[in-house]
């Protein structure tokens, strides 16, 4: 099996370096088709893995396939954890990645970067299934990095356009001050642990919780520093800051709608399915130890819940018909980190499933309004598309039902799980997270619906060239859309054995004395019991989606829609009236709560500032003044000193050397006399 | 009675004579071409002188090598005088700085 899992991430690699490297020699077609076939390989090979271990009960896989160095008895390996968790990450990363290159064949088919563009989108699946498969932290940073500059190099795929350029390091330096975070609560747990491997972190910290009660003091280095402060909290404060860079979580969320700047296959891909959700799956592998900290639980809580709600708000103003759906992405990853903050570790992954399915599905929906409307994003140049994109509406239709909530599909099962989850958790914070995320499930369904309603349905506002040439996007780009509605559709019925099941059950490390069982998502009952309390509650699907008619979420996600349906269906003065007496927070919005402005006034100009101090102070003054400066100066005046002993004339030359003879003499008779 | 250290004498004498000539003579090149000639007939003389006084016979020899080589030199050095003075028009030591730094 260990070939199997080797041969997982490495296919796409191997479609990676050819497309990449011998693009131009083996042409369009031959690209394309080493890439997507090797994405399919992995996929089919995640599938047969699927059924070795979660169908017919095999055994979870743990181990090192290659040891790339040992530094003071630490080992850096390479090595897979291969358990339900890993196993549903690939499954729902290869598949996505395969419609996306199914897509893209027909998306980027004038495009001047094709091969590069394959090329690219091989390897960012080579390093999401590293991430995903690791089973050490250097090879989770490993792939955390190698996902972030993917994204980066795709992000600013079209370089000759500015804006990418600007967004691409926009994204790039966000997710640096996430990593920074992430490295840092990795060195902690790597002096605490002296080990990179997961499950020798979750038995060390997982025995000294349980063995001494109190704080694990901080004892190492400048860290003493911090007196009273748990290591334990302040390394998993530090991995979730890597997680909010990442998966967008307010502050470091800032990136994710610029973005958009890169081609629509990479925002559904990346953007939006899967790499973004590489936090959530951080947070919930490292569920054993969260567990153990209240405090870090209690941050991600309130960092989920204020994203989950503002970020929705601000889709609400936005025109470009991909800043909209960005928007609900950074509203719905806050969904799913409210989800872990409240220890429901399975909803959120659960909820990152049924969200990289349909969410993958929108943008493609959207990618394909794209292509007939020549390029044009923004939805006031939109309008009534439904007669002319059948397949593409019902589609679009389908992914924001389930992005919704609507009961039956996939999004209800989830977000409604999470809400309820919220619910029932104890922590401080949980009454606010409770109150953002039922207000949210209102939002969402009203910016859903007005972008829905003014993309397909209405007045055609488009110009005549454009409506001349109105038609549904060809095969390659609506197969994918068909094959990830059905998910969308569908994938919600997988909540028992997934969310409320017995799924990510399965045994990391077996129980001993003074030690609990570690399996692969831990919940502690007697603290957290959301999940354990949901799973009695719990009475089949029927019963589920009746239970939601009962709770206000599907009543406020059906007033958003309606509320949708009046103001841009009905009557247009609902939303001048709103624009007139609401001014200011219409400005807010669009203004993104000035995030960006802060960011680029004080932040970014501060550094400016810094580094222009800096430079004319270390730079300018001490290196160039006084060090190379100064060196030349002193050489200079010496030489101009000492030059002026040579006059030129002989006898001076003479003089001088019958002088020093004499002189040398003088000694050595001195010497010797004495 | 004539003993070493007369002779030993008069050729420090004449050295000393030469380097002063050299030191002082400001004006004309070709004084220090004999200058540098006396100097060596100086130390001829100590050769000489120890070479009677030690009943060695190589010092004589050495004086007559160091005749030939100081006969060459002097023409050698004379020749160089002709083309500077061709080249300058002066033999002035004085106006001879062309290697101040």
């Amino acid at each position: 099996m260990e070939t199997v899992y080797l041969a997982i991430p490495l296919a796409p690699l191997f479609g990676a370096i050819i497309a990449g490297l011998f693009g131009k020699q083996i042409g369009r077609n031959l690209s394309h088709w080493v890439t997507t076939g090797s994405v399919a390989l992995a996929f089919l090979l995640s599938l047969f893995v699927f059924k070795h271990i979660t169908l017919d009960g095999g055994a979870v896989y743990n181990g090192a396939v290659y040891t790339w160095a040992v530094v003071d008895n630490v080992k850096m390996e390479i090595g897979f954890l291969i358990d339900n968790l890993t196993i549903l990450m690939m499954l729902v990363v290869t598949f996505v990645s395969l419609m996306v290159h199914i897509y893209t064949i027909g998306y980027m088919h004038d495009d001047p970067g094709y091969q590069r563009f394959f090329s690219y989108i091989s390897l960012f699946t080579f390093a999401m299934l590293m991430l995903v498969m690791s089973n050490n932290f250097l090879q989770l940073f490993f792939g955390w990095e190698a996902v972030g500059l993917v994204s980066y190099l795709l992000i600013g795929f079209w370089y000759e356009k500015d804006t990418a350029v600007y967004a691409n390091m926009k994204a790039f330096i966000v997710n640096r001050i996430g990593d920074l975070g992430f490295l840092l609560g990795i060195a902690i747990i790597l002096i605490y642990t002296s080990s990179l491997d997961y499950t020798v972190a979750f038995e060390k910290f997982e025995v000294h919780k349980m063995n001494l009660p109190g704080i694990f003091p901080l004892t190492v280095g400048p860290l003493t520093a911090l007196d009273g402060v748990d290591a334990l909290d302040l390394a998993l404060v530090l991995l979730f800051i890597g997680a909010m860079g990442k998966s967008a979580q307010v502050p470091l969320h800032v990136w994710l709608p610029d973005s958009m700047e890169g081609p629509t296959p990479i925002s559904a891909l990346i953007h939006a399915a899967t790499m973004v959700t590489a936090g959530i799956f951080m947070v919930a592998r490292m569920s054993p130890l969260y567990e153990l900290s209240d405090i870090a639980l209690n941050v991600i809580l309130t960092v989920g819940a204020t994203t989950a709600f503002f970020m929705g708000l601000v889709g609400i103003v936005q025109n470009d018909i991909k800043r909209v759906i960005a928007y609900s992405t950074l509203s719905q990853l806050g969904y799913m980190t409210v989800a872990l903050g409240a220890s429901a570790y399975s909803a959120a992954v659960f909820h990152l499933m049924t969200h990289a399915f349909f969410k993958a599905l929108l943008f493609l929906a959207a990618g394909s309004v794209i292509i007939a409307m020549h390029h044009e994003q923004d939805m006031r140049k939109m309008g009534g598309l439904r007669r002319y994109m059948p397949i593409t509406y019902w589609t679009a239709l389908i992914g924001s039902l389930a992005l919704i909530g609507f009961p039956g599909f996939s999004g209800f099962f989830s977000k409604d799980l999470i809400i309820e989850a919220v619910h029932k958790s104890e922590l401080v914070m949980a009454d606010y997270a409770y109150v953002m995320v039922v207000l949210g499930v209102f939002v969402t369904a009203f910016y859903t619906f007005r972008m829905f309603f003014m993309v397909f349905h209405g007045d055609e506002r488009m110009d005549d060239h454009t409506l001349a040439h109105l038609r549904e996007s060809p095969k390659v780009v609506t197969t994918p859309l068909i094959l990830l509605a059905i998910p969308s559709v569908l994938a919600g019925f997988l909540i028992d054995p997934v969310a409320l099941g017995d799924f990510f059950n399965q045994v990391l490390l077996p129980v001993k004395e003074g030690f609990r069982e570690v399996t692969t998502i831990m919940v502690d009952g007697s603290k957290h019991a959301a999940i354990p309390e949901l799973r009695e509650s719990y009475h089949g699907i029927p019963g589920f989606i009746l239970h939601g008619f009962l709770s206000p979420a599907v009543w406020l996600a059906a007033a958003g829609a309606a509320l949708a349906w009046y103001t841009y269906m009905k009557n247009d003065e609902v939303a001048d009236w709103f624009y007139d007496h609401f001014g200011w927070l219409h400005k807010v919005l669009s203004e993104k709560y000035y995030l960006d402005a802060f960011n680029q006034k004080v932040l970014a100009n501060g550094a400016l500032y810094l580094g222009n101090s800096l430079w004319a102070l270390g730079d300018k003054l001490l290196i160039d003044g006084l060090f190379v400066g100064g060196t030349v100066k002193v050489v200079k005046r010496g030489a101009a000193l000492i030059s002026r002993l040579q006059t030129g004339y002989l006898y001076h030359y003479a003089f001088s050397m019958v002088l020093g003879v004499t002189l040398m003499v003088a000694w050595i008779l001195f010497v010797y006399s004495s | 009675m004539i003993g070493l250290s007369h002779y030993l004498v008069v050729a420090a004498i004449l050295f000393a004579i030469s380097i002063a000539g050299m030191f002082l003579n400001r004006k004309n090149m070709l004084v220090l071409l004999m200058c540098i000639e006396l100097m060596l007939l100086a130390v001829n003389l100590n050769f000489i002188a120890f070479s009677h006084y030690m009943d060695d016979m190589a010092g004589q020899i050495f004086v007559f090598f160091i005749l030939t080589v100081a006969a060459a030199e002097a023409a050698i050095g004379l020749a160089i005088l002709v083309v500077l003075f061709r080249s300058r028009r002066t033999i002035n030591v004085q106006e001879l700085n062309g290697l101040k730094g």
